[in-house]
């Protein structure tokens, strides 16, 4: 029962480790990467399946009571999160078999993606703020490695400034983390609940805007979101899917789990606070995808808008929006590398799309087309697909809080749906509906041509999943709605770590 | 002595800062150094820094009765530190190739090979 708990880490870790044993042997590793990517799934099904059932569960790591021990635990958020992730491996893990060329599978594209897993997942199960940086920085470096591999002009540049940005972000990271630790002495995120409250006003408010701006660089909310557009665009369509559908999400994790355990007592401002920049990052993100001619930067930008919907749910700070912000997260990881796989799909070399010279892609592939529609109404928010019952939910509960500030978020956030709408018709209308201009011929194609009939199987997958989703939304809400209760009330998870002597 | 480390972090942290919103990526690097011994003399400090009392208590000992150094902060530092050598090491291999591909070291200069 407790081994699960460490599973989502072991198996990526193994995976890894395996995969570098064979690391001159390709097929061995692919298979190994597949192969890891399924069990981790089974993980997380099994995961879920066990805190659905048995409510929040919680090991210790080497043996030492709670508060002193590493601890690792699972409420149904890390447990939907770590479900997230397995699948996602597994999508971009059956993309990588051909999208992912010779020279960066030679230089050990496996056992990066598998680190970086590992990373996420053990983020996603940690009870501990020291843990939770350690596990940050095993995410950061894979993802460093996986987004300059290949070493091709553009990503050099778009990786100076992940590097810088992210490398900032940690060292705030870790100066809060220090200053946590010097004022009460704890780092058990359960125990932190408890003590920070305690603390003086000032302090509490200086250590929560810090971990608001190192969570915030992670997640590119509004003014700190610089580096992800210029990063997410260049490395191979199989990286970018995966940073798109699980990078960002792990800031926003890191977010609602920190201010909806640890730094909740002056809800008030932080979380008024949060809502301003919620709106702020919806609006410039679609903004910046507006102005943009190529598809993945468009994408880039909606992420960043995107983020700004699952940030809403944290700032209007209900059962109800938390509910929201946990179906936007998942439903958005889902669609939006979804999308990323379509965009590799758009020219024969994967590379990515200037619309001016797209063209006649729905007489050329229907079905591609068929996936690409249905995946971008999606993001819109278009009934009956997913991001229509992440929205619902989310302005519903805005419309309930009621306050100004609420209405002026929801307000935005119809707002900006619209234009989401727009910018996607405008790929729609350039890439796949306009005939092919005559230019698209004259240039030269591209000599590289993939093998694409696996590439179309997680792009299928993936569209089916998120339909279904949204034809069939109850048995997720149903879980999405019980993850949110226990993350607005921390009792059950403070209980489940520190055991029944504390409150 | 509190104090004394104390200025000495936020003076890490502003030249860490300071060398990183400079142009040339060297100075990045160099930025990036200070900023993460900036943050580990920060939990130092912030853990209380007491002198020569060792948190060991003999066999059957008594219970120590003034506070003694505290080891979690020095354990934080201990990890903080290897994983800092890590990312400083990558940053600095990438700085390398920045440099090889671009031939100059002005972070600027990169603006213009944008597609």
């Amino acid at each position: 029962m407790k081994v699960l708990l460490v599973l989502p880490v072991l198996v990526p870790m193994a995976t890894a480790a395996l995969a570098l044993l064979f690391f001159r042997r390709e097929r061995i590793q692919r298979a190994l990467g597949l192969l890891g990517s399924l069990v981790e799934l089974g993980v997380g099904v099994a995961l879920l399946r066990a805190v659905v059932r048995g409510g929040i569960q919680s090991t210790q790591l080497g043996g030492w009571p709670s508060p002193y021990g590493i601890t690792f635990v699972v409420d149904l958020f890390s447990a939907l999160m770590v479900l997230l992730a397995g699948t996602i491996a597994v999508a971009t893990s059956i993309y990588s078999v051909s999208d992912i060329d010779r020279e960066r599978r030679a230089h050990g594209f496996y056992p990066l993606m598998h680190v970086l897993l590992m990373g996420t997942n053990g983020v996603f199960v940690t009870g501990d703020l020291f843990n939770l940086y350690v596990w940050f920085e095993v995410t950061l470096i894979a993802s460093f490695v996986l987004l300059v591999l290949g070493n091709e002009r553009p990503q050099m540049q778009g990786a100076i400034k992940y590097v810088a940005m992210n490398l900032i972000s940690s060292a705030l990271f870790l100066t809060g983390v220090g200053i946590l630790y010097g004022s009460v002495h704890a780092l058990n995120m359960a125990d932190l609940s408890l003590k920070v409250p305690t603390l003086s006003a000032p302090i509490r408010t200086t250590l929560a805007m810090i971990f608001l701006v190192a969570f915030g660089i992670k997640a590119a909310v509004f003014p700190l979101f610089f580096w992800l557009p210029d990063s997410y665009h260049t490395p191979p369509v199989t990286v970018t899917a995966l940073f798109a559908g699980l990078l960002t999400k792990v800031g926003v994790y890191a977010l609602v789990r920190v201010f909806t355990l640890v730094f909740v007592s002056d809800g008030e401002s932080t979380h008024a606070l949060l809502l301003g920049i919620a709106a702020f990052t919806m609006a410039v993100g679609v903004l910046g995808a507006v102005s943009q001619r190529e598809v993945r930067r468009i994408l880039a930008f909606h992420s960043v808008s995107q983020v700004g919907y699952m940030v809403m749910g944290l700032g209007l700070f209900t059962s109800s929006s938390l509910a929201g912000a946990i179906f936007f997260v998942l439903h958005h990881a889902i669609i939006k590398s979804n999308l990323f796989l379509i965009s590799g799909l758009m020219r024969p070399d994967g590379k990515d799309v200037r619309l001016d010279f797209q063209g006649g892609l729905l007489s050329r592939s229907p079905g591609l087309s068929a996936c690409f529609l249905v995946t971008a109404l999606s993001l819109a928010g278009l009934p009956p697909l997913s991001g229509f019952w992440a929205k619902l939910i989310l302005v519903r509960s805005g419309l309930e809080v009621g306050s100004r500030g609420a209405a002026a978020v929801v307000a935005t956030s119809l707002a900006v749906g619209l234009v989401t709408l727009i910018s996607m018709t405008k790929i729609w209308n350039e890439a796949f509906w306009k005939p092919a201009p005559p230019e698209a011929e004259l240039a030269p194609r591209p000599r590289v041509s993939r093998p694409r009939a696996l590439l179309y199987v997680p792009v299928v997958l993936m569209t089916a999943l998120g339909v279904t989703i949204g034809m069939a939304p109850e048995p997720l809400l149903e879980i999405v709605r019980r993850a949110a209760a226990q993350l607005a009330d921390p009792t059950e998870y403070v209980r489940a770590v520190l055991g029944d002597a504390r409150p | 002595m509190t104090l004394l480390l104390a200025i000495v972090v936020g003076a890490l942290y502003a030249s860490g800062l300071f060398l990183m919103l400079r142009r040339s990526i060297v100075k990045l690097a160099f930025g990036l150094v200070l900023l993460g011994h900036g943050t580990n003399l920060l939990i130092l400090t912030a853990g209380g820094v007491v002198r020569g009392r060792p948190p060991l208590i003999p066999k059957g000992g008594a219970p120590l009765d003034a506070p003694p150094a505290d080891p979690v902060a020095q354990a934080l530092i201990l990890t903080a530190i290897v994983i800092s050598f890590a990312v400083v090491a990558f940053a600095i291999v990438l700085l390398h190739r920045v440099h090889r591909t671009m031939g100059s070291d002005d972070i600027d200069s990169l603006e213009s090979t944008r597609p």
